[in-house]
């Protein structure tokens, strides 16, 4: 018996994550093909066509046809959203419009060429961006999309076709792809078509047909489309079989690490191993060594891209320090369990490889140990860049600067060597010259040193070792004087320079970790969220040299319109919307992201475990780059605040709720006693009537039966004024909990009018409900009430002959409740000040209150529903409940 | 029921004490009162009366709580008497032991009815298993429904609703309790099932010539009016 094969607790939390996200998220299917002409969109829209005939509603997002007849064809009958125009520097821009689509929400969207790259200010830089937002809200997506746009393949291309391609798609979003369908031609076809001018070219393409389409090319292409095409159908394939506990033989194991830098041929090696790695099936790792080597401005930009497409390319990127690179990378891939490594081909200098043992690479190899180590060859079509890296050194401002200060330097150890030189002979000045560099390269930069070296042994030579005023040395022993100052000199400058950046770099992660110790420290001590935003603001500005702004998330879930108060900056209406984006999604927009670009600030959500508490906006003062570090730094002061604000969210609600709980105790002590003042006597009252009346039935005494009718009369008005004045006090202090259960809108009705029994003859009272209405859940107590007051109203305002109509009626969620009646209606401009409190109608009699509408349209409002009252056409007036309920089944 | 019936009045108000002495001695009753809740559970013990009328809002304790403390050693019917219209004091009054409520001001017709049905024992208990109320005739022992003479099919939960309402003639029947009745103990909040139930009930006896025999109490339950 063998153990049973058990399944990976990893891969299998993956595939239910997977299961779990595809039952939520929309499917997104891509027609996939090796060059432009290969009739994706036709076919594209061919399978539209066909799930529309099935009854799905499908949309049009976007469909270039590039004018072909046949695929225009297939176009009809199809809805199209239409394009939003974008103006950008004079020029209209046609674009995807994805609110308009998110709007709509079709279960299926066509959004052709996938790799498009949106107009400057749009949403996404990216149309695959847009793709994903429309998946994760639920909507399928078709799409097409040509192997040369995809990340992975981008070099090879270039390298097969000589054409430089701008716009890719990471590969991770292929991978998401639920269906890839691939269309494909022979390469003779393809030209066949091409020929016949079936196959139109943009603009853009024409210069690139005569190397594109060669048959050498087209081939290769084809070969790609059909790899990519398999390398998912195989990964598909792996995760049915892991699902379903099939064994296979995995090549698992395997780990693959790469190290990153910020040469730009980064990139290709980055492209090369996620190719390995997907082949292989095998994570992969993008391993970064931080040297005490600064990094100019242009280096940290390619780091942070190069770090960006590893992340993209489904790399898990890991960054460690360490001078000596090669102990660095191999210390992080043990760690990481990589089992092969990948690294350039050297084409660095020889020279200083061979002082540091040899290339970065052969170190590898060496000290490589178990691990594997591929050796990459670059291509040097992209590498213009490099070229130019020394130079935009030379022109630096500080150089020249540096530079300066160095010669400088150079004179005054002169000048004190001169001084000095009586007293201690010309050999040891030196060590003045000495002093002079090892004290500037605190300060200078690498090749301000080497000059300052370099002119110290100099005006050394020409000044002080004899023959002097000149640059020659006489004696064999000055000779190696004069070698070994410049070694040491050359030694000294960059080892003190080293130090300095060393240290540069230790006073900079020092700034940050007592930054976020502040942080902690102030927010714990601040006695109020105001104050503890404050320090935080604070902290964040002194930073990142920045202006901060705190958005809030309201009670209902939204982003408070104004910043917080602590703020020292305030969004305009497009900062706003990016930051709403922001807390919608969850994901960092703006400035440095890959959303909303062009906005002015960057903008993190405020996330905790549990809540998203708002956003943090921050606007820089002047910040060119934007580095991963940086970025982290941010992200933890974001999760710092928002646990703040969820702590002292926490505090106000149970305070809130407290003092809630208290004014409901109070309030209710208060009107308990008022009415119970108040309806005592007239319980009092109407009860000795009624003994009153049954002692004087049937004795002769003609006038107190009216003078009992009178009380009783009056009584009730009163008892209906208290029992007003004692509800609208109810309602008014917004605390009318509503006892929702469900119930019929026929009984409603019905016992709306036994109530008023009274006041209203029942003969005059018509009911109208359709048979078969489902049960509705409202408080049915409340709504009643509503209904009799809405009942005495008609009552009064119409003559005792005219019948009053009632009806009930259930449109959709809505149930709409009904009084009519014929009297002389309501006066021109009274439709909605007969609902105010105390207003008293044209036609009143004298004596009520003016509060049974003001009550009915409390009663409506704390439904969440309204009132209406308006003139019937045919006379009377008419006035309409309508609140939405939920129903459930109909009575039988 | 025949000879003196025996009253206690627990309300703080004299008037209302004084009216209902006016109202009820004429109909039969002796009446006991006391003017707050400690007073009253006295006379409770002292003069065990057949039936209790109770206002919720006294000086020294609240209402409620004169009920809970009576309810640890008396099974005396209760008639509530209030100026609180709101349906969870009421609510609160019938889940600790009242057997019915009457909201101020009140009809002495209908204080009087009430009185009768909450001292009316259930119909098993009575000699004779039939219940009788206008129009329609239930039979207890033999489960028929009968409305003017003619014979009513009901299902067997209907009939159960009918029954559980029977036995508590004339007094409210909580939503809850009926649930719980018919439904069984996990039916506690399926109010839905009770609508339509009602509704169908309501169809099958209600002739329009019998008017509602069955109430709503709006967020409380239902009552089957009894005739006497």
């Amino acid at each position: 018996m063998t153990e049973p094969q058990r399944p990976d607790p990893d891969a299998l939390l993956a595939e239910i994550q997977r299961e779990e996200r595809a039952a939520t998220r929309g499917q997104l299917k891509v027609f996939f093909g090796m060059s432009p002409g290969v009739g994706k969109t036709y076919t594209m829209l061919e399978a539209a066509r066909a799930r529309k005939a099935e009854g799905v509603d499908v949309v049009i997002g976007v469909v270039e046809t590039h004018g072909r007849a046949e695929t225009e064809a297939l176009l009809a009958g199809l809805p199209v959203i239409p394009r939003k125009k974008i103006e950008y520097r004079g020029v209209t821009l046609q674009e995807m419009d994805i609110d308009a689509i998110l709007a709509r929400r079709p279960q299926l969207a066509l959004v052709d060429e996938l790799a498009h790259t949106n107009a400057p200010e749009s949403r996404h830089p990216k149309r695959y961006q847009d793709v994903l937002e429309l998946l994760d809200a639920g909507i399928d997506v078709y799409t097409t999309l040509n192997v040369q746009h995809l990340e992975s393949r981008l070099d090879v291309v270039q390298q097969i076709s000589g054409v430089a391609v701008r716009e890719a798609v990471p590969d991770s979003v292929l991978d998401q792809a639920d269906e890839i369908e691939l269309i494909d031609l022979t390469p003779e076809q393809l030209r066949k078509r091409l020929a016949e001018g079936k196959v139109y070219l943009g603009e853009r393409a024409a210069t690139a047909s005569e190397n594109f389409f060669r048959e050498e090319t087209l081939t290769a292409l084809r070969e790609m489309a059909l790899r990519a095409t398999a390398e998912h159908v195989d990964q598909d394939l792996r995760d049915v079989m892991r699902a379903k506990h099939i064994h296979a033989p995995w090549r698992s194991g395997q780990r693959l690490g790469v190290g990153v830098g910020p040469s730009p041929f980064s990139g290709q090696l980055i492209r090369w191993t996620r190719r390995i790695a997907a082949a292989m099936d095998a994570p992969w790792v993008a391993v970064y060594v931080e040297t005490s080597a600064a990094l100019d401005d242009d280096e940290k930009r390619r780091l942070t891209k190069n770090l960006s497409l590893a992340r993209q390319l489904g790399a898990e990127v890991v960054m460690t320090t360490g001078d000596d690179v090669a102990n660095a990378l191999l210390a992080a891939a043990h760690d990481q369990g990589v089992t092969q490594m990948v690294v350039g081909k050297p084409f660095g200098n020889r020279v200083v490889e061979l002082l540091k043992g040899g290339s970065l690479a052969s170190r590898l190899i060496r000290r490589g140990g178990d691990i594997d180590v591929h050796v990459v060859g670059g291509v040097h079509g992209g590498g213009g860049a490099r070229a130019r890296r020394p130079w935009s050194r030379w022109v630096g401002f500080n150089l020249l600067r540096d530079c300066a200060v160095g010669v400088g330097g150079v004179a005054a150890a002169t000048c004190v060597s001169w001084l000095l030189q009586g007293l201690l002979g010309y050999v040891a000045v030196s060590l003045v010259y000495l002093l002079g560099i090892v004290l500037l390269a605190m300060v200078l930069n690498r090749w301000a040193i080497l000059l300052m070296a370099a002119l110290s042994a100099l005006a050394w030579d020409y000044l002080f070792i004899p023959p002097l005023y000149t640059l020659t040395i006489s004696s064999a022993h000055d000779v190696m004087m004069f070698t070994m100052f410049f070694v040491v000199a050359l030694a000294m400058g960059h080892t003190s320079h080293q130090l300095r950046t060393r240290e540069a770099a230790e006073r900079r992660r020092e700034r940050r970790a007592s930054a976020l110790n502040r942080l902690l420290e102030s927010v714990t001590a601040s006695a109020s969220l105001e104050e503890g935003l404050g320090c935080a603001v604070k902290e964040v500005d002194a930073l990142f040299r920045s202006r901060t702004a705190v958005l809030l998330a309201t009670a209902e879930g939204r982003l408070d319109e104004a910043p917080h108060p602590a703020s020292t900056f305030s969004p305009d209406t497009k900062e706003r919307a990016v930051a709403a984006w922001a807390f919608e999604r969850g994901q960092a927009a703006g400035k440095f992201t890959d959303t909303l670009r062009d906005a002015g600030g960057l903008y993190i959500p405020l996330q905790t475990s549990k809540n998203r508490m708002g956003v943090l906006g921050v606007h820089f003062e002047e910040r060119p780059t934007w580095t991963l570090d940086d970025n982290d730094l941010l992200e933890t002061f974001a999760g710092q605040i928002a646990v703040m604000i969820e702590s002292y969210r926490a505090i106000e609600t149970a305070a809130q709720a407290r003092m809630a709980e208290e004014s409901e105790r109070l309030h209710r002590t208060l009107l308990d006693s008022v009415s119970h003042e108040l309806k005592t006597p007239l319980a009092v009252i109407s009860a000795a009537t009624e003994g009153l009346d049954t002692q004087l039935k049937g004795a002769e005494l003609p006038l107190s039966e009216t003078f009992l009718d009178e009380i009783k009369a009056a009584n009730r008005r009163l008892e209906r004024i208290v029992t007003n004045l004692l509800d609208i006090t109810r309602i008014e202090s917004g605390r009318l909990p509503l006892n929702i259960e469900w119930g019929e809108a026929r009984e409603l009705l019905e016992s709306a009018v036994s109530q008023v029994e009274n006041e209203v003859s029942r003969g005059r009272v018509r009911i109208t409900v359709p048979d078969g209405q489902p049960l509705v859940r409202l408080d049915f107590g409340l709504m009643e009430q509503a209904l009799c007051n809405l009942l005495v109203n008609a009552a009064e305002h119409s003559s005792a002959s005219t019948p009053i109509e009632m009806s009930a009626q259930l449109d959709g969620k809505t149930l709409q409740l009904r009084v009519r009646d014929h009297g002389a209606g309501l006066a021109v401009g009274e439709e909605k000040k007969i609902f105010e409190k105390f207003y008293r109608g044209s036609g009143a009699r004298p004596g009520g209150t003016g509060l049974g509408l003001s009550i009915v349209k409390g009663i409506a409002r704390a439904h969440r529903g309204d009132i209406v009252a308006e003139n019937d056409p045919s006379g009377g007036a008419m006035f309409t409940i309508r609140v939405p309920v939920e129903t459930g089944e109909a009575p039988t | 029921m025949s000879g003196e019936r025996t009253v206690l009045v627990i309300d703080d108000e004299a008037p209302i004490r004084r009216l209902l002495r006016l109202t009820l001695e004429p109909q039969g009753y002796r009446l006991y009162e006391a003017g707050n809740g400690q007073l009253g559970l006295q006379e409770a013990a002292a003069r065990r009366p057949d039936v209790i009328i109770l206002d919720l809002g006294l000086p020294d304790m609240d209402g409620v709580a004169v009920l809970k403390r009576l309810r640890e050693w008396s099974q005396t019917p209760v008639l509530v008497l209030t100026v609180r219209d709101r349906e969870a004091d009421k609510v609160a009054a019938l889940d600790n032991g009242a057997d019915d409520y009457l909201t101020k001001p009140f009809g002495t017709e209908e204080l009087l009815a009430r009185l009768r049905a909450v001292q009316r024992r259930a119909p098993e208990a009575q000699e004779e298993p039939t219940f009788v109320s206008g129009d329609l005739v239930v039979d207890l022992a033999s489960r028929t429904v009968t409305v003017k003479k003619k014979e009513v099919r009901l299902t067997a939960t209907e009939y159960a609703l009918l029954r559980e309402l029977v036995r508590h003639a004339g007094k409210v029947v909580m939503h809850a309790q009926l649930l719980r009745a018919v439904w069984g103990p996990n039916a506690e909040g399926q109010s839905q099932y009770l609508r339509v139930y009602i509704t169908h009930l309501r169809k099958k006896l209600e002739t329009t010539t019998s008017g509602k025999l069955i109430q709503t109490e709006p967020g409380i339950g239902y009552r089957l009016l009894a005739s006497e």
